[in-house]
């Protein structure tokens, strides 16, 4: 039968698909889910989308989801409740297409107990309204688990709610905005038109007045942001483009309220309207992000919300902020160790893969020291407590927030130019106005407003957002996601770059394996690869999927014994794969540098299966491109094992440090920054947080960017790693765009000065090339970089 | 020359309830998620069908106010 793909989840089922209904199915789970569906008549998920389902690969235990019964955490989950009804919101990574919003929004259907739900696609939320007397929270959210829909509950959720308010003020800044510029424009336009003397004196006065009431709100409102920021910006000493902007709108407000009061028409109302409507546009357009990732991510975000505790053998939930000092806790298989402990109880198997990147189990002994982050693989074990878990070694690490970064956002490019800028202006403004005194002190003070009105650098403004806010669009849709415009200028500033290896170098989850010592034949292969296809241990995946062979026989008797091996008989003879010690018996640790697993067969040592990992695709041509315009660093917490191939690949002067720890790490990235070099760092496991964090840019890679990132200036693809050479060249093409924006800006300064020092910038003059200058730049920006972003990222 | 001022009355009237009811989309959280208003439209209609045979959705659809002026249309 030729490969197909499964119904639910379209993974290639192989040689052995799980039939049901007359359909393939990859693995028992998809096809559960699939009856699931089936029986409630909700077969539509299937149409409206070929293939949606999530396919899990990690089976959870059946008490994931037990800490939804601690009252406590239910109260601080819940939005809101009654006793009768509930709300609740879940954060579902795994929503991706319309089937998901439709399956989730029929929830009600699989089971009546719940009475509605509403996914916000984005974010990737999911509301729910439930009947908790039918069903309580817990099975909630176990139901949602059995359709593969696995909600993401973590400390982080809890701790904060309801973001997003300043999204929707914005919104209804720019909305006000725009019903005043609209209004306003409407009653100024009689002015421009010939003939506008013969207006009756009543008419002027009712649209000055008119102007006046609707400018108020627009100025007090909508533009309120851009005073509080140059008042903040003055206070420490900045002088950002919010200066001039704020001249530029008091010297347009007051100018034209005198206008107003004064009986003589309506002044500069309109221009000053469309000024704040276009640079909030321009304020919406960059502050775009992407909802649903999370750039800001500590230790909450991946800790489990609570921890079974033992008292007396009595087994009792409790979050793990209550965890305290010598408490004795129970982790199961795929729990993750909240806080640093020693292993009392059971036999230790972590796997370190969110720390390191390392996915191969660290087998661990009774009073053995386990660091918090490591997830026990195999059978339960019990642990105690040794530091509480905001005491923990890692925890500390990442809660050392960095205070560098905060000024980053004010020393950029932008508000460089803008001191000149303001400068320059008010020198050209106190200079006409000297020159004018000397004729009167009305044109001086006319002239005065009417440099500070028209060198308003709204165009400047606008530049950036619009330049940066595309680029961050195209980059977002190669699957490169930023966090904020402002790291674009980073990246561009970049003199080092410092990677991390396992994880991001390498691939997380495939492995090279090569056989050392006699040759096995084929039917000894066949024999191993029936062995490990019952164990879940990643080196066993590893060799499963490398030995390729038609058909499987079954072992009898097969035991795992985690940390070890695996035993099992083929007729007779008993095979044995794993550890050094399980295989060959000898009391000696394994010592080599790499990952080897062991076999017997028939009571005969074999040799081993030596297993590496795979480096990324086109990492040779990402790094010697970059080693071209950049100084490259490696920071590894493996052993020196791959130095040579490393150091081939990396060239021979950059600088390959190994053994580091992730402090070690820290400190050398903040080292490098001392000496005055740009760092942008690459990492991707949790030991690398502490040094992304205080790099000057953090990047950071992930198989799936919904997940599991720690806190970073970015996320990139995993599997767009060939083409970040482009992306940081691109910022590049992005600052070239920016330059050309700013000389076409100046240019409408130029030709609007000159108005205004000649003492003749009307009211009309001022009305067009405002919005005309804004408008061309804007469009400018926009299509350039859309233009050249198609031309050099492929 | 009193028509004008009736017209910009009128004209103020009409833009400031559109104004009204700007905010009020934006408040109430319309303008929160753009995408799946969109997809959700395309499920209404089949489900309705759906409904008439089963019966099955018709208390869900009582409760959400989003699906309740959906299927109304």
């Amino acid at each position: 039968m030729a490969a197909q793909p499964c119904i639910h989840c379209g993974a290639d089922c192989g040689k052995n698909p799980v039939i049901w209904d007359e359909k393939p199915f990859c693995c028992h789970g998809c096809k559960t889910v699939y009856q699931i569906l089936n029986e409630k008549e909700m077969g539509e998920y299937y149409q409206i989308q070929p293939m949606p389902g999530i396919r899990v690969t990690t089976e959870s235990s059946d008490n994931k989801f037990a800490f939804l019964d601690n009252e406590e955490l239910k109260e601080q989950l819940l939005d809101f409740t009654d006793g009768n009804t509930s709300k609740v919101k879940f954060f579902v990574p795994s929503i991706h297409c319309a089937s998901c919003i439709w399956l989730l929004e029929h929830l009600d259907t699989l089971n009546p107990a719940i009475s509605y739900s509403t996914v916000n696609f984005p974010r990737k939320e999911v509301y729910i309204t439930f009947r908790n007397d039918q069903i309580s929270l817990r099975q909630l959210a176990e139901m949602l688990s059995a359709i593969h829909y696995i909600p993401e509950i973590t400390l982080d959720q809890l701790d904060k709610k309801g973001s997003g308010k300043t999204d929707r003020n914005l919104l209804i800044k720019i909305g006000i905005a725009a019903f005043s510029f609209l209004n306003i424009m409407m009653y100024s336009f009689p002015e421009y038109l010939p003939g506008s003397d013969l207006l009756e004196q009543e008419f002027k006065n009712m649209f000055g007045w008119l102007s006046f009431v609707l400018i108020l709100p627009v100025v007090f409102y909508s533009a309120s942001d851009y005073f509080l920021t140059a008042y903040k910006g003055l206070k420490h000493k900045i002088i950002s483009i919010d200066i001039p902007i704020t001249l530029g709108i008091m010297a347009l407000f007051f100018q034209s309220s005198y206008v107003v009061f004064s009986g003589h028409g309506i002044g500069y109302m309109d221009s000053l309207a469309g000024l704040v409507f276009f640079l909030l546009i321009g304020k919406w357009y960059q502050g775009k992000t992407y909802e649903a990732l999370s750039f800001e991510r500590d230790y909450k975000s991946y800790f489990p919300v609570a921890i079974t505790r033992l008292i007396a053998g009595v087994e009792e939930i409790i979050p793990i902020k209550e965890l305290r000092e010598g408490d004795l806790i129970l982790v199961r298989n795929q729990e993750l160790v909240p806080a640093d402990a020693r292993l009392a109880k059971g036999k230790g198997n972590i796997d370190y893969a969110f720390v390191t990147g390392e996915s191969v189990p660290v087998p661990k002994q009774k009073d053995d020291f386990i660091y918090a982050g490591g997830r026990q693989v195999g059978s339960s074990i019990e642990l105690q407590v040794v530091k509480e878990v905001e005491q923990s070694y890692l925890t500390q690490l990442w809660n050392q927030k960095e205070t560098a970064t905060v000024n980053h956002s004010l020393d950029n490019h932008i508000n460089k130019i803008s001191q000149y800028f303001t400068i320059i202006v008010l020198i050209i403004a106190f200079a006409a106005f000297g020159f004018w005194l000397t004729k009167s002190l009305e044109t001086a003070v006319y002239v005065f407003t009417s440099v500070l009105i028209i060198a308003c650098p709204c165009a400047l403004a606008l530049t950036i957002p619009f330049t940066f806010g595309n680029t961050m669009r195209v980059f977002g849709r190669k699957g490169f996601y930023i966090k904020k415009s402002e790291v674009i200028e980073q990246l561009h500033k970049t003199t080092t770059i410092v990677f991390d290896k396992t994880g991001t170098l390498t691939l997380s989850r495939q492995m090279s394996v090569e056989f050392q010592g006699e040759p096995l034949t084929d039917e000894e292969l066949l024999k191993v690869r029936s062995m490990v296809r019952h164990s879940s241990h990643p080196l066993s995946a590893a060799l499963y999927s490398q030995l390729k062979s038609q058909e499987v026989i079954e072992p009898t008797n097969y035991e795992e014994i985690p940390g070890m091996g695996i035993t099992g008989l083929f007729r007779k003879d008993r095979v044995n794969v794993g550890s050094k010690q399980f295989v060959t018996g000898s009391g000696e640790a394994d010592d080599s540098k790499e990952s080897r697993v062991y076999v017997s067969l028939a009571g005969e040592q074999r040799g081993y299966f030596s297993i590496k990992n795979v480096y990324r695709e086109g990492l040779e041509k990402v790094i010697s491109d970059l080693g071209n315009s950049y100084d490259l660093h490696l920071l590894s917490g493996d052993n020196d094992a791959e130095n040579d191939r490393l150091q081939q690949i990396f060239g021979p002067e950059a600088i390959l440090r190994f053994n580091q720890s992730p402090s070690d790490k820290k400190t050398y990235v903040e080292k490098l920054k001392k000496s005055g070099k740009n760092v942008l760092m690459i990492g991707d496991g949790l030991n690398d947080a502490g040094a992304l964090a205080s790099s000057d840019t953090g990047i950071s890679i992930a198989d799936d960017v919904f997940s599991f990132s720690p806190a970073c200036d970015a996320i990139l693809e995993a599997d767009k790693f060939a083409q970040l050479n482009s992306f940081i060249r691109f910022t590049g093409t992005s600052f070239r765009v920016v330059r050309a924006s700013f000389v076409i800006s100046f240019l409408y300064n130029i030709v609007g000065l000159s108005f205004a020092v000649m003492a003749v910038l009307s009211p009309l003059v001022a009305a067009i090339l405002m919005p005309v200058s804004s408008v061309s730049v804007v469009v400018f920006a926009t299509l350039s970089t859309r233009w050249l972003a198609s031309k050099q990222l492929k | 020359m009193s028509a004008i001022i009736l017209l910009i009355v009128i004209g103020i009237i009409v833009a400031g309830g559109f104004l009204i009811a700007f905010v009020w989309a934006v408040r109430s959280g319309q303008y929160d998620d753009d995408y799946s208003p969109s997809v959700r439209m395309l499920f209404e209609n089949k489900e309705a069908k759906a409904a008439e045979d089963t019966k099955k959705s018709e208390p869900a659809t009582k409760d959400n106010p989003d699906s309740k002026t959906l299927t109304k249309n």
